[in-house]
């Protein structure tokens, strides 16, 4: 009987998320749903976002009222089959209620977390989740950014495969140097990661500045590719916002930086108080603003992009695939354009320079398709 | 993962970190390491609360101790700071403020403006503030509105580890003088704190949590108690802007500003005294500046007019707590409702 | 007397003829309403602030004052114009018209301030002494202190931690008989203020501070002392002043004729000149030079003060702090 049942769950969207308030219901009692259909909306202090089903099935309770905040992993919704009664339904959330508060106390600590290795004497941060056999995912972050942009993805690409994510150095909990800040240089790094890991070959995802970076090594290590998705990605035409650059290294307080960041958003309700104090707390640690800066001579000198690498994205063995948000405020969605027929591209058009977030569905679609084994 | 660290520890790496990085920072005061001319252990003490404990065994040359002499070695500090080291001196209980207060505020808060603007003054007075100890009317005082008076002088309250490791080290690295002012109550207090340096800037409010109906600016202690009421209050769908104005001068006061034009309400937390306060400051302020938006009467929530009291049944109701936070702002909702 | 050039002595006479003429004439001025505010005069004292700075280094050496300050100030090398100017209160004064006779100070001179609180100095001068200590510039650190100072619990404190920090810094005590309008042999309980040094471990001595070779002789000591590493040292220096406790003072309660007497035996420049000329070192013409020189000089720098505008609106708000 209640073996058909499912639960749905409160999501554990990057490291720092406890709990979770259910903002809106999008689907009402009795709906018939599909696994990745946006069924409500969630809040967190850093970030508000829709909640994609991972089950399919008809709803059957709706078990959290809007407004209500819940620990990660608490249930907010049971799918299952038109035929189950209504006694099993409870029965079930008893068991689901139990279970899960004996799996709290005990739990607590044995949560991942991030690791450090030392890649070319640098200490290097990454995350570590899921451990599917077959090719893992590594996903490389942005100017600016850390492994936590990829809260929304990691988890879900988790299910089917090891994904990594990892701070590049001078940025999150990395080692805060950087020599020329090239995108050459990160490359380096990067392939220097995955061998001190030992993966001699991966699925790489980068967004922005990360796009151009895995692309450079693709094309200096093809054999450690075995495919590229290019997220909002640099190296692919000679334009950069670099007032925004600007202004982004230059903000010291939040009424500074909040705009810049909602230029990355096509939705700038996204951009959160915790979301801007993260970022003032990496922008506040000694050694950043040198970094920053060395980053933004090194891949912009001059206010265009130094490396573009569009030969060598035509060159890749490797499927390819660029996704950008038609709105992006800081490279153009224009780059995507004529890159050969090998490239699949895809613009989302609600969305900026973060698709991975504004629509992580879709994205964690496109790249776990890409990367299918 | 990050780890943690207690308030007490961040202060004594923040001060580590910055002896590090520059020779001319020095730490100074009675008992910073303990000890010294003692027959047994140097170090002993590291300050009454453990503060600096293992500072002067890892840096002897830059951490001294000093006779019990505030007048004397806050001086000394100033001194030092106009001719070229940029000291940390530690006042122990800010109460100690009236045996050195003309080193402070005639001395370091004016050579500045007096002198034409050609000294600068690079000296951070460390001192415990607030009551919750138990140590009664002479070591529980809060007074950093004292300070916040005193053209030339910068004043900061850390409400949590965090805040207290990144804002000791921008007070050393300031080029003025800086009182900061630790609560005691806080130094057992655990949370993520990163391992290297990192400043906070001066004049900059950290917003802790956003809501819709009412304002809460709290300072240092108060902070986590207005946290505490926040959550509360939240569970009764009444959300709280928090504010913590990290500086009392500088103070941001435009963060403040811009939620009173949101919420429409104030509550202010202030463990001092009721009068010549920050909290009849920020009040004074908001009133000037956005009387037209305010839809309630502006609460404080503050220590009443007395000295602090030694009893524990006494203390705690001299004491703002959360609930007392909670019905403030119920008060004011429940007005604007009516 | 003999360890010093002719140019030596020549810049010592100078440096107290400045400074005579300096308080002379704004006893004058003042006199005329030409300048507000508290005002304490130096002249008499002239010996004490020459005879010890002249040993002094510009950039390593610490100077602490008192409100009685413009004979240091001058001494230790600080800009006449620019104090004049200050003192009026105007445009291109040493601290931009801000500060006025109790707070002139040149900290790039060594010279951290005259000081409008009795016993604010010597603290302060523990830690001029400490960075150099801890800098190893070899400067030293010198408070000078009147005996109303001297009666102060900073004084005690500093002269106390100075001692167990072993730090170069020297304790000089200008005292000219009265604290404001009290006398000094009543306030200072154990008479002379010298006997104090015992009692914090240095060594103290008593100087008569209208003899310039006398007060440079026991400064040096001091200074090679602190410069050796040895610790601090205290000077008592009996001397005069020849004007009130400031501009005002009728002055009531010192004796008659008492000022004029001093002028007549006790005066440090013409002590220091017939010195001088006895041993043919100098000559009276030499004096006579430098004396028009430094009226010219003084009858220009107030000149110059009386012409220059006052400070603009926008100075009110400035040098509050180096940033806000």
């Amino acid at each position: 009987m209640s073996d058909t049942l499912k639960a749905v769950v409160m999501p554990k969207w990057g490291l720092a998320m406890s709990e979770g308030m259910l903002a809106k219901w999008h689907i009402a009692e009795g709906a018939e749903i599909k696994s990745g259909q946006e069924i409500c909306d969630i809040e967190t202090s850093k970030i508000a976002n829709a909640m994609e089903s991972s089950v399919t099935g008809r709803v059957l309770r709706r078990v959290a009222q809007e407004g209500t905040t819940l620990p990660v992993g608490a249930l907010i919704a049971v799918v299952g089959e038109g035929t189950t009664t209504s006694g099993d339904v409870d029965a079930f959330i008893n068991r689901f209620e139990q279970e899960f508060a004996t799996a709290a106390k005990e739990s607590s600590a044995e949560e991942a977390g991030s690791q450090t290795i030392d890649v070319g004497g640098r200490k290097i941060n990454y995350l570590k989740l899921g451990d599917a056999a077959g090719v893992p995912i590594i996903l490389v972050h942005g100017f600016g950014a850390d492994l936590n942009t990829w809260m929304f993805n990691q988890p879900q690409l988790a299910q089917t495969h090891t994904v990594y994510a990892f701070d590049l150095p001078g940025h999150g909990q990395s080692d805060k140097l950087v020599a020329e800040g090239t995108v050459a240089e990160f490359a380096k790094a990067t392939a220097g990661f995955m061998d001190a890991l030992q993966v001699a070959r991966a699925h790489l995802v980068g967004q922005s500045l990360g796009g151009a970076i895995v692309l450079q090594l693709a094309a200096g290590h093809p054999e450690k590719v075995a495919s590229l998705t290019l997220i909002s990605s640099a190296g692919l035409g000679p334009d950069i916002n670099m007032p925004y650059v600007e202004a982004f290294i230059g903000a010291t307080g939040r009424r500074d930086l909040k705009p810049e960041l909602e230029k990355l958003f096509a939705d700038p309700q996204l951009v959160s108080r915790d979301m801007i104090n993260d970022v003032l707390k990496y922008k506040r640690m000694d050694g950043v603003d040198k970094v920053l800066r060395t980053i933004a001579a090194g891949a912009f000198a001059g206010g265009k992009q130094s490396a573009v690498l569009r030969e060598q994205l035509a060159a890749a063995k490797a499927p390819v695939q660029v996704i950008f948000g038609a709105q992006d405020q800081i490279i153009p969605a224009k780059h995507a354009e004529g890159l050969g027929g090998n490239v699949k591209v895809r613009i989302i058009p609600q969305a900026s320079h973060m698709p991975h977030m504004e629509a992580a569905g879709e994205v964690n679609r496109l790249i776990a398709e890409l990367a299918k084994p | 993962m990050a780890r943690k660290l207690s308030f007490r520890n961040a202060v004594n790496e923040a001060l580590a970190l910055e002896m590090e990085r520059d020779s001319r920072v020095i730490v100074m005061g009675e008992d910073v390491s303990g000890g010294t001319g003692s027959p047994g252990e140097t170090d002993a003490w590291g300050g009454p609360f453990g503060v600096t404990k293992g500072l002067s065994k890892r840096f002897p040359d830059q951490v001294l101790d000093t006779p019990i002499s505030e007048s004397g070695f806050i001086g000394a500090a100033v001194g030092a700071a106009a001719s070229g080291l940029r000291p940390v001196a530690e006042l122990m209980f800010v109460d100690f403020m009236g045996v050195c207060f003309d080193q402070i505020f005639n001395q370091a808060a004016k050579f500045r403006y007096m002198f034409g603007g050609k000294a600068t003054t690079p000296v951070v007075i460390r001192c415990m503030i607030g009551g919750g100890y138990r140590a009664a009317a002479q070591h529980s005082q809060i007074l950093y509105s004292v300070f916040t008076h005193i053209p030339g002088l910068k004043c900061a309250v850390p409400s949590s580890p965090y805040e207290a490791k990144g804002l000791l080290i921008q007070a050393i690295r300031e080029d003025d003088p800086v009182m900061f002012f630790e609560h005691k109550m806080l130094y057992d207090v655990e949370e993520e704190v990163p391992e290297g340096a990192y400043t906070i800037p001066f004049g900059e409010a950290n917003l802790l949590r956003e809501g819709k109906d009412v304002t809460i600016v709290a300072l240092g202690r108060m902070v986590m108690l207005a946290m505490q009421a926040a959550d509360a209050l939240a569970k009764d769908k009444i959300t709280c802007d928090v504010i913590d104005p990290r500086t009392t001068s500088p103070l941001d006061v435009d963060t403040i500003l811009d939620s009173v034009e949101n919420t429409g309400r104030l509550v202010v937390v202030d463990e001092s005294h009721p009068r010549c306060s920050m909290a009849t400051d920020i009040a004074a302020l908001v009133a000037q500046e956005a009387f037209d938006a305010l839809k309630a009467p502006i609460q404080m929530v503050t220590a009443p007019h007395t000295p602090v009291p030694f009893s524990p049944a006494l203390e705690d109701l001299y004491l703002p707590s959360a609930d007392k936070i909670s019905a403030a702002v119920r008060k004011i909702r429940q007005k604007a409702a009516a | 007397m003999l360890q010093l050039s002719r140019e030596e002595l020549l810049q010592a006479y100078r440096r107290m003829k400045t400074i005579r003429e300096f308080e002379e004439r704004l006893h004058v001025e003042f006199g005329n309403g030409e300048f507000p505010g508290f005002v304490h005069l130096y002249a008499g004292e002239e010996a004490s602030a020459v005879g010890v700075c002249q040993q002094l280094k510009e950039d390593v050496d610490y100077i602490a004052s008192t409100h009685r300050g413009h004979g240091h100030s001058i001494a230790k090398g600080c800009d006449v114009d620019a104090m004049m100017l200050e003192i009026f209160g105007k445009q291109g004064g040493l601290c931009k018209g801000k500060g006025g006779s109790m707070h002139i100070a040149d900290l790039d001179k060594g010279m951290m301030g005259a000081n409008g609180i009795v016993g604010g100095g010597p603290p302060l001068v523990c830690g001029a002494a400490l960075s150099a200590k801890h800098l190893k510039t070899g400067g030293v650190a010198i408070a000078f202190v009147g005996d109303g100072g001297s009666n102060q619990g900073t004084t005690f404190e500093a002269m106390n931690l100075a001692a167990v920090w072993k730090l170069p810094a020297i304790f000089i005590f200008e005292n000219n008989g009265y604290a404001e309008s009290t006398a000094s042999s009543w306030s200072v309980a154990s008479g002379d203020i010298a006997k104090r040094a015992d009692a914090f471990g240095m060594p103290g001595k008593i100087v008569n501070g209208h003899d310039f070779f006398a007060v440079y002789e026991a400064a040096k000591e001091a200074i090679d002392r602190a410069r050796e590493g040895e610790g601090p040292s205290l000077l008592e220096f009996k001397l005069n002043r020849y004007y009130g406790h400031f501009e005002g003072d009728a002055q009531t309660y010192r004796g008659k004729d008492e000022v004029k007497r001093l002028r007549q035996e006790k005066d440090c420049l013409k002590l220091f000149r017939s010195r001088v000329t006895e041993t043919q070192l100098l000559d009276e013409r030499q004096f006579a030079e430098i004396d028009d020189e430094v009226t010219g000089l003084i009858e220009n720098a107030v000149m110059k003060a009386k012409a220059a505008p006052y400070p603009t609106a926008a100075e009110l708000h400035t040098d509050v702090y180096v940033s806000y």
